[in-house]
């Protein structure tokens, strides 16, 4: 009996290990897929070019996108909690010129980095109060805060300012170990990582951000802070804009109001191939660095082959529509499944 | 009171205020004068100043009436004005008229093509439509980038220019244009069955579908319509400037498209939607576009009045301040209990949606 039993489990005990797995961890899989895209594209890469996963390569991959991580981050917790913010490329516009005119009119570095920071976390406030107090559209929102932040960075100055100041000197300053560098922009940027990856997964308010993501209505019949936790994820987004703001000052060493232009649209697309997903309630911080990466790789293959830089963002779109259609897939076979 | 109560009445009232206080400003707003035979002045510039974004704004009222947002529509924009203006420089003749037309509807038919490509995506697929049309908004302008080289392709067509400066009787024949545009949507969906099935589709799906409407069909039809517009605006857009500028045509016009839609009181929630809403609401932000550029607003310090006049609307429709402003009234009769009551007749409402 127990021979027949076990039979056809050991017939399809591969297949069988795989769609246990898949069905288990389904919200883990496009996050796993993204670190394939990312494996096959620096191995491709590495074929084809011969010199491409070099250490200066790699440090320029982090260096290069310093200002797109953090605002990844960011933008993870708005979207885990199914809200989204566009208004991220203009905040770190206003708050990088912001920075650049305080620094240049002489106000001191330890009272500009804090002014920066804060600008974009009360642009980030008052989008979080639109969407949780007067039941605005998160989308809608945002935009308002896209309009609010990039109008004001043109108020701030209409042209670029060049900034010569130590402390911004020293933040993108290299610390080399053999042929791999990082600068203090690039630390920042791994530093906001990690604190937003252990927020996500080890307080209570990280699970607040899921459980809103999941479900709105239930987790406010859990008694959980649901007002509260969405008016944070706006100012966490807001406030990676200003130390995005801040990094990619440090990295071009000039306020330039034009900065960011669709960069939001970058970020969003890392998150999701990062495998955030769009509707909320699932997603990692972690993912959205993997997100980040493949974006940076795409674009530095494609500089690599001298071919023309518009070329990225129409791969990174068609990447972004495989990612959806695979996500909505999983969400239909959840709804299935329950 | 019933005047009030009418739903256009909030957004004339906007656009009217708007006027006088420039007209008091300046005298000289309203003028017109007469040259040539033809009309010009402020409010005629703004007439035709209006049109890529009547025309964006009019196909972005449909789908916001099927509770849908199309953002692909600037990168549309700039694909059509792209694709024409490279196939009038590759002629030899860019002044001959069957060249330029040929040219124009080829961009025309791209941006059907990439209207289908969105209402394919959202109406079949299932995809949440601000991601759909995120896609194209990615991908389109890099394809317009391509399509000139990365360059600006400026090209001296006479028949090109007359789409955005030429005149006929009296007025510019571009406000024609986006008047027959409003005249067209305007009898297809009012004086058929179409509009009427596409407000069922956006106030409630499930009961529409199970009344026997097809959705299907309806909601793509809208985003092509929207992408057949926004083609036709990128033309607009690419005659008046006289070159394809992939990267400054339609940049932000997504987001001026909804802000002109909302003022015009159509709800982003979908569902009932007012064409001459739109309308006033077009008028509305390109009359404050010019406004703010008399005062002597650099143009690209306008968005910060732009963010005042988003959260001000935002702020008007919102349930909450709508039960402040109901509790302040209640109140003002009797103290009774008439604030909880209607806190409760919002929820109900919000349960049912």
């Amino acid at each position: 009996m127990t021979a027949v039993e076990t039979t056809p489990a050991r017939t399809g005990g591969a297949k069988a290990a795989l769609v246990t797995f898949s069905t288990r961890h389904a919200s883990v899989l496009p996050t796993f897929a993204a670190i394939a895209i990312l494996i096959v594209l620096l191995v491709g890469a590495q074929f084809q070019f011969g010199n491409f996963v070099s250490p200066g390569n790699m440090s320029a991959l982090l260096y290069d996108n310093a200002h797109l991580l953090i605002l990844a981050v960011g933008m993870t917790f708005v979207i885990v909690t199914a809200g989204i913010d566009l208004s991220v490329g203009s905040v770190m516009a206003f708050t990088g010129i912001l920075g650049a005119s305080l620094l240049t009119n002489g106000v001191p570095v330890w009272i500009a980095i804090p002014a920066m920071l804060v600008g974009g976390a009360l642009i980030g406030l008052l989008i979080g109060v639109l969407v949780q107090q007067f039941d605005v559209q998160p989308f809608i929102a945002s935009l308002a805060g896209l309009f609010l932040a990039r109008g004001l960075a043109f108020v701030v100055s209409l042209s670029s300012i060049r900034i010569e100041d130590p402390v911004m000197d020293w933040l993108r300053t290299r610390f080399s170990v053999g042929g791999w560098y990082i600068t203090p922009t690039g630390i920042i940027a791994l530093l906001t990582v990690v604190v937003g990856a252990v927020i996500m997964h080890r307080t209570r308010f990280g699970r607040t951000v899921y459980a809103v993501g999941g479900s709105e209505q239930s987790a406010r019949l859990m008694g959980l802070k649901v007002a509260r936790t969405k008016v944070m994820v706006y100012v966490i987004s807001g406030l990676c804009g200003g130390l995005a703001g801040l990094v990619l000052t440090a990295y071009s060493s000039a306020g330039y109001p034009r900065n960011g232009i669709g960069t939001e649209l970058d970020v969003i697309a890392a998150v999701v191939i990062g495998g955030t997903l769009l509707a909320g309630g699932r997603g990692y911080v972690l993912g959205s660095l993997v997100g980040v990466l493949v974006f940076g790789t795409i674009n530095t293959i494609i500089s690599f082959m001298g071919a023309d830089q518009s070329w990225t963002h129409i791969i990174v779109g068609a990447l972004l529509l495989l990612f959806i259609v695979v996500q909505r897939a999983i969400v239909a076979r959840s709804e299935r499944g329950s | 009171m019933r005047l009030v109560k009418h739903r256009l009445f909030w957004p004339l009232a906007a656009l009217i205020t708007l006027v006088v206080v420039n007209v008091i400003a300046n005298p000289n707003f309203a003028k017109i004068t007469m040259r040539d035979g033809d009309l010009y002045g402020n409010p005629i510039t703004i007439l035709r100043e209006s049109t890529p974004l009547m025309l964006v704004a009019l196909g972005m009222t449909l789908v916001i009436a099927t509770r849908g947002i199309d953002l692909s529509v600037g990168a549309i924009m700039a694909v059509s004005g792209a694709v024409s203006l490279t196939i009038i420089d590759g002629v030899s003749d860019p002044n001959s008229v069957p060249a330029v037309l040929i040219a124009l509807v080829v961009g025309v038919l791209v941006a059907l093509v990439l209207g289908a490509w969105n209402g394919f995506l959202v109406s079949v697929l299932g995809i949440q439509p601000i991601i759909a049309t995120l896609v194209l908004m990615l991908a389109g302008r890099g394809a317009a980038l391509l399509i000139t080289d990365g360059k600006i392709t400026t090209v001296n067509s006479e028949p090109l220019a007359f789409l955005a400066n030429g005149y006929l009787i009296l007025l510019p024949f571009a406000f024609f244009l986006w008047v027959v545009a409003v005249v067209v949507v305007a009898l297809i969906e009012r004086r058929t069955a179409l509009g009427m099935l596409t407000e069922a589709v956006g106030i409630n799906p499930e009961a529409s579908r199970l009344a026997g409407v097809r959705s299907r069909g309806i909601v793509w039809s809208a985003y092509i319509a929207s992408g057949v517009l926004a083609g036709i605006a990128g033309l607009i857009y690419a005659a008046n400037i006289k070159a394809a500028d992939a990267n400054a045509a339609g940049y932000l016009i997504e987001l001026y498209a909804i802000l002109a839609v909302v003022l015009g009181g159509t709800s982003l929630m979908g569902g009932k939607f007012s064409i001459a809403g739109t309308v006033i609401g077009v008028l509305t932000v390109t009359t404050l576009d010019k406004t703010l550029q008399f005062f002597g607003v650099a143009p690209a310090q306008a968005p910060v009045f732009f963010a005042a006049v988003v959260i001000v609307v935002v702020l008007v429709q919102s349930p909450r301040v709508h039960r402040w402003g109901r509790s302040l009234r209640v109140r003002g009769r009797a103290p009774a209990p008439a604030p909880q009551a209607a806190e409760q007749a919002d929820r109900q409402k919000e349960a049912v949606r």
